[in-house]
C-alpha cells in the first residue's frame, strides 16, 4: 500500500519505525506542569488548608511532573511495551529463574475484588477466605515440601533465605547454644546466600565443589565444628546437579548440631517428585515466582514463603494462620517468634496465584519436574554438539554450558547472549555460577514446547556458524533490538540516575 | 496437564533424543527412596473448576468497595486510574524478568528510570532506587545502610512510627546487634553514639509533627536522618529532602496499588547523594548505546549480592517492579499536582468528618492540639472494638481499633478519610455513631 512506513533496515535512510528511535521520558511528553486531572469535588464544606493544619509547612508547589494526559500515556506505554522481551513472546531461559509462562486465569483471579480490596486491618470475620486461601496453601506446600509449618510472609527468595536464618539463630539460642555464628555455603551457591548470612549477622565459610559441580563432603566435614549454624544448599544445585550426597550431609550437619537450609530456587526440578524435608532439610524456602510461576514482573513482586521442620515451628515470624473450628484467625502471640519480617501477612496477591497455580495441578504436580527435567535434558542434547557442557554429571531441570572449549576461539558467552537477542530469544543467564568460565545457564522450564526448544537450538547452532565466519558482527551484537548494544561501563562510570529538567 | 505444551508423540521423541527410555530414567541421580513420596494433594481442577473454587473463597471476604470503609493506618483505598490497571496487565510488563539483558529490557529499565525520577522529585532527594518490599522493609535496609554508614548501632526512632515498621527494624537489628530505643523526643535523645534517627511524616496516628529539628539533630551528632513518608502527604507537605533528611523512605501503595490483604505493595528509598554507593536494591542509569542513542542499564552492581556475595549492601535480588510500574503510571497520570489534589481533598474530609463526629455527645479527639491530615485518632464512648462491632453490622468500617495495638488507647479508633470515601458516607458515619449509644437493628 502507498504511504505504507516499511521497517528500517541496516544502514538505509529513512524515517525509523516510532519504536526504534527514543522513546521521550513522562517529564518529556506534555501536560501542564501544576495543572491536577479532574477530580471528584469535595462535597463537605471546605476551609482553608493553613486553618486546618496550623504549624504544618506545605510544599511551596507541587512535586515537578506533569499529569501526563491518557492518550499520550497510552502510547508511551505501549512503545516501551514493544522494547520488553516477555514470555507472550519468545522463550526466557534463564538458568536458575525458571522462567515458565504465567497463566493468565490467575492475573484475573488475583484481581477479584473479593481478594484485591481487603485491607490486612479489616475484622477477621470479615477476610475468612484470605485466611483460609493463606492456611490451605501453607497446608498444600507442606505436603510438597515435607515440611510442618511454612510461613507465607517472606517477600522473596533473599527475604525468604535471611528469616530461615533469623529462625536457625532463634533455634540455637533457645538451646543455649550461643556460639554457632557460621554458615557453610558451596562456591557454587547464588549471591543472596552468603548476603542474606551477613545481614543476619552470620560469617560465611565458602565450601568446595568437585569437579562433577557437587558439594565436596569431605570439605564440609572439614569446617563443621561447634561454631556451625548452618549449611544452605540448593539441590540440584545451580549446575542443574542432584547433590549425590545430600543424605550424608545432612546426616554430618545434625551429628554436628548444625542445621541444613534449602534455598529453593530449584524446586522446578522435584516438585512432587521428592521433597526437601524427606533429605533431611530443616529449612526451605520457596520462590512462588519460580516452582509455582507467579509472574516475575520485570523483578518483581515475588513471594518467599520459608518452611521449617517440628523443631523450628516456635520461631516462625508472627503472625502465623491458624485455624479453630471453622474459623481463621491470625496468631500474633507467639513468645519465641523472631518477629516480624514484613508489614501485614505476605504478598497475598501472589499466594493467590499460586495457590490457582497448584489447585490446577493437584496431584499431577509431578508432571511439571517431568516436563521440566525433560525439556532441559532434551535442549542440553541439541546443545552438545554446539557448546561444551561445564560438568560432565547428569543434569536436571538446568544446565550450564561454556563457550570457552568451542569451536570457535574467542567465542564469549556474553557475545552469544547479545547475539541471541536478535533472534527473538532471551539470552541464558551469563557468568553464572561464578565457578565455570563463560558460562552459559539454560533452563527452558516446562511450558516451552520441542519446538521452541528445536528452535532455540538452532539459532545457538547459527549462532556459532556465523561467529566462526565473522566473531566481529557478533561483538557488535545485537543489531535488531530497539537500541543496539548498551555501553554499561558508561552507566557506571557517570551515574545519572534520574531525570533532571534542562537548566 | 494443566500448562504442558508437549503430547505423548513429542515427549517420545525427544527421550529418543535424550537416549533414554523413559521420563523415570531422567531422575535416577535422585536416589531411590527420595523419589515419589506419598502426598495428600486434591485432584487437579479443570479452569472452570478453578475459577469457581477462588470466587468461592473471594466471596467469603467483604471487600471494601461494598462497604463505608475508613479503614486506614498504613494501607489506603484510593481511587486507581483504569490505565495503571491496564498497564501492569499487560504481559510484556508482567511476564518480563529482571532486565538483566538491558537491549531486550528497554520497557522495563526506562519505567523504573522514571519511578526513580518521580521518586525523587516527590521525596525532594537526590538518588533513588528501583523499588524495595514494602515500607517497614524498606525503613529496615535505611537503618542497617546508616548502621553501616555509621559504625554506630544504636537506633533512635519516633514512638509514633507504625507499629508493623518499628517491629520490622528491630527483627533487622536483632541479627546484627543493633539497639533500637523509642521516644517522643527524638532530637532531644539522638546523640553521638547513635547510627540514625527515625521519624514518620505524618505519624501513625495521622499527625504532622515538627520534624526538620530531628534532622538537624542527627547531622549536629553525626547520625544518618531518615524519614518514613506517606507519597501522598510528599505531595502536599514541604518534603523530607527539603526539611534536611538523608533518607526518606515509604510505602508506594497509596499510589495506584489496590490493598490486597497488605501486599504486594512497593517500598520506595530515596537519599542524598553521598549516600548513593550505599544503597540496597538495582538501580537503573541512563546511558547510550552503540549508535549513541539513549539507553537505560542496571548499574552500580557492584553494591549488590550477585557480584559482591557477602559483602553486599543488601541481599535484596527481587524487588517490587510490578507494582512500583503501577505507581509509575500513577503518578505519570496523575501529575504532582493531581497527587496535591487527593491530598487535599482527603484533608477536607478527614477534618469534615471529625467536626461531625466530635460534634456528638461523648466523641473527641484523642489528640486535640497536634495537626492531622486524613487520618485522626477519635476517642469513643465506651470500647471501641464494640463501636466498631456495631458499626460492622450496618456496613461500615469505622476504622483500626487502637487497643490492638496499645491496650491504652482501647477507647480509640484510627479513622482515615481519602477521596473514595465519599461525603455521603461521612454522613452516614456520623448518623450510625450518633445512634451507637442506643441498641442497634440486627442484619447481616
Amino acid at each position: 500500500m502507498n504511504g505504507a512506513i516499511e521497517p528500517r533496515t541496516q544502514g538505509e535512510p529513512g524515517p525509523a519505525p516510532e519504536w526504534a528511535g527514543e522513546e521521550p521520558l513522562v517529564f518529556e511528553l506534555g501536560g501542564d506542569l501544576g495543572v491536577a486531572p479532574r477530580e471528584v469535588e469535595v462535597g463537605v464544606t471546605t476551609r482553608p488548608l493553613a486553618a486546618l493544619l496550623p504549624g504544618v509547612a506545605l510544599r511551596a508547589a507541587p512535586p515537578a511532573f506533569p499529569a501526563v494526559p491518557e492518550p499520550v500515556l497510552a502510547r508511551h506505554l505501549g512503545r516501551l511495551a514493544r522494547r520488553n522481551h516477555n514470555l507472550h513472546q519468545g522463550i526466557y531461559p534463564l538458568g536458575s529463574c525458571t522462567m515458565k509462562y504465567n497463566p493468565v486465569v490467575d492475573e484475573e483471579l488475583a484481581r477479584l475484588a473479593g481478594f484485591a480490596d481487603i485491607h490486612p486491618y479489616q475484622d477477621p470475620g470479615d477476610v475468612q477466605g484470605a485466611l483460609e486461601l493463606m492456611w490451605e496453601l501453607e497446608r498444600l506446600l507442606c505436603e510438597i515440601t515435607g515440611m510442618a509449618r511454612i510461613s507465607l510472609q517472606p517477600a522473596a527468595g533473599a527475604h525468604g533465605e535471611w528469616t530461615g536464618l533469623r529462625m536457625i539463630q532463634a533455634y540455637h539460642a533457645a538451646r543455649g547454644d550461643t556460639h554457632r555464628s557460621r554458615v557453610l555455603i558451596p562456591d557454587s551457591a547464588h549471591g543472596t546466600n552468603p548476603a542474606s548470612a551477613t545481614l543476619a549477622g552470620l560469617e560465611v565459610v565458602t565450601i568446595r565443589s568437585n569437579p562433577d559441580g557437587t558439594v565436596d563432603v569431605a570439605d564440609v566435614a572439614r569446617h563443621l565444628d561447634s561454631r556451625v549454624a548452618a549449611i544452605m544448599m540448593t539441590n540440584p544445585n545451580t549446575l542443574g546437579v542432584f547433590e549425590k550426597d545430600v543424605l550424608e550431609i545432612a546426616r554430618i550437619a545434625h551429628a554436628a548440631g548444625a542445621l541444613l537450609y534449602y534455598d529453593g530456587a530449584n524446586l522446578n526440578a522435584l516438585v512432587g517428585l521428592a521433597r526437601p524435608g524427606d533429605m533431611g532439610f530443616d529449612v526451605v524456602h520457596l520462590n512462588l515466582h519460580k516452582t509455582f510461576s507467579t509472574p516475575h514482573g520485570g523483578g518483581g513482586p515475588g513471594s518467599g514463603p520459608v518452611g521449617v521442620t517440628e523443631a523450628l515451628t516456635a520461631f516462625l515470624p508472627l503472625p502465623t494462620v491458624e485455624r479453630d473450628g471453622s474459623r481463621y484467625l491470625l496468631d500474633h502471640d507467639r513468645p519465641l517468634s523472631i518477629g516480624k519480617v514484613r508489614s501485614y501477612y505476605g504478598n497475598f496477591g501472589m499466594l493467590v496465584r499460586a495457590y490457582a497455580y497448584i489447585r490446577a495441578y493437584g496431584s499431577s504436580i509431578s508432571e511439571v519436574a517431568e516436563n521440566a527435567v525433560l525439556n532441559a535434558r532434551y535442549l542440553q542434547s541439541r546443545l552438545r554438539g554446539i557448546f561444551p557442557m561445564a560438568v560432565t554429571s547428569e543434569s536436571m531441570h538446568e544446565f550450564v554450558a561454556t563457550t570457552k572449549g568451542s569451536r570457535v576461539a574467542g567465542l564469549r558467552a556474553l557475545d552469544v547472549a547479545k547475539r541471541l537477542l536478535d533472534y527473538g530469544v532471551y539470552a541464558p543467564t551469563a557468568y553464572f555460577p561464578t565457578t565455570v568460565p563463560e558460562a552459559l545457564m539454560f533452563e527452558p522450564t516446562e511450558t516451552e514446547s520441542k519446538r521452541s526448544l528445536d528452535l532455540l537450538a538452532d539459532v545457538c547452532a547459527a549462532i556459532v556458524a556465523e561467529a566462526e565466519r565473522d566473531l566481529d558482527h557478533l561483538r557488535s551484537a545485537p543489531h535488531e533490538t530497539p537500541v543496539s548494544r548498551v555501553d554499561e561501563v558508561e552507566a557506571a562510570r557517570r551515574p545519572v540516575l534520574r531525570w533532571r529538567p534542562v537548566e | 496437564m494443566a500448562y504442558l505444551p508437549n503430547g505423548a508423540d513429542e515427549r517420545r521423541q525427544m527421550l529418543e533424543v535424550i537416549g533414554a527410555a523413559s521420563v523415570e530414567e531422567l531422575f535416577t541421580s535422585v536416589p531411590e527412596r527420595l523419589r515419589h513420596p506419598v502426598m495428600d494433594l486434591p485432584e487437579p481442577l479443570a479452569e472452570q473448576d478453578l475459577v469457581g473454587e477462588l470466587e468461592r473463597l473471594a466471596a467469603r471476604n467483604r471487600p471494601l468497595g461494598t462497604l463505608d470503609s475508613f479503614l486506614g493506618a498504613g494501607v489506603y483505598r484510593r481511587y486507581i486510574p483504569a490505565i495503571v490497571r491496564a498497564a501492569i496487565a499487560r504481559p510484556e510488563f508482567y511476564t518480563a524478568y529482571t532486565p538483566y539483558q538491558a537491549e531486550a529490557s528497554q520497557g522495563t529499565l526506562q519505567t523504573i528510570f522514571e519511578f526513580q525520577s518521580m521518586i525523587c522529585e516527590l521525596t525532594g532527594l537526590d538518588v533513588a532506587n528501583a523499588s524495595l518490599y514494602d515500607g517497614a522493609t524498606a525503613a529496615a535496609e535505611a537503618v542497617m545502610m546508616a548502621v553501616a554508614q555509621t559504625g554506630r548501632n544504636r537506633v533512635v526512632a519516633a514512638g509514633d512510627l507504625h507499629p508493623e515498621t518499628l517491629a520490622v527494624i528491630r527483627t533487622y537489628g536483632r541479627g546484627r546487634g543493633v539497639e533500637v530505643v523509642t521516644t517522643e523526643d527524638v532530637s532531644g535523645t539522638v546523640g553521638a553514639g547513635d547510627a540514625c534517627a527515625v521519624v514518620a511524616l505524618p505519624g501513625f496516628l495521622g499527625t504532622v509533627a515538627e520534624i526538620a529539628p530531628v534532622a538537624e539533630a542527627a547531622r549536629t551528632v553525626g547520625a544518618i536522618s531518615i524519614c518514613c513518608a506517606d507519597p501522598i502527604a510528599c505531595g502536599l507537605l514541604t518534603p523530607p529532602g527539603d526539611l534536611g533528611f538523608d533518607i526518606a523512605v515509604g510505602d508506594g501503595q497509596p499510589l495506584g496499588i489496590p490493598p490486597s490483604f497488605g501486599g504486594p505493595h512497593v517500598g520506595f528509598m530515596a537519599v542524598r547523594q553521598e549516600l548513593m554507593r550505599r544503597m540496597p536494591g538495582r538501580l537503573v542509569g541512563l546511558t547510550h548505546d552503540r549508535d549513541g542513542r539513549r539507553a537505560y542499564a542496571l548499574t552500580l552492581q557492584a553494591r549488590e549480592q550477585h557480584i559482591r556475595r557477602e559483602k553486599a549492601t543488601s541481599n535484596i535480588c527481587t524487588n517490587h517492579a510490578l507494582t512500583a510500574l503501577a505507581a509509575t503510571v500513577y503518578m505519570a497520570r496523575m501529575g504532582g499536582a493531581g497527587i496535591r489534589r487527593v491530598a487535599e481533598i482527603s484533608v477536607q474530609r478527614a477534618h469534615a468528618l471529625a467536626a461531625g463526629l466530635t460534634a456528638l455527645d461523648g466523641f473527641e479527639l484523642a489528640q486535640p492540639d497536634r495537626p492531622y491530615l486524613w487520618e485522626f485518632a477519635l476517642r469513643v464512648p465506651g470500647d471501641a472494638e464494640t463501636f466498631a462491632t456495631a458499626l460492622r453490622r450496618q456496613g461500615i468500617v469505622a476504622g483500626l481499633p487502637l487497643g490492638r495495638v496499645d491496650p491504652v488507647r482501647h477507647q480509640q479508633l484510627l479513622v482515615c478519610c481519602t477521596e473514595t470515601t465519599s461525603p455521603a458516607s461521612l454522613d452516614r458515619y456520623v448518623e450510625a455513631a450518633s445512634r451507637s449509644g442506643h441498641p442497634l437493628p440486627v442484619s447481616a
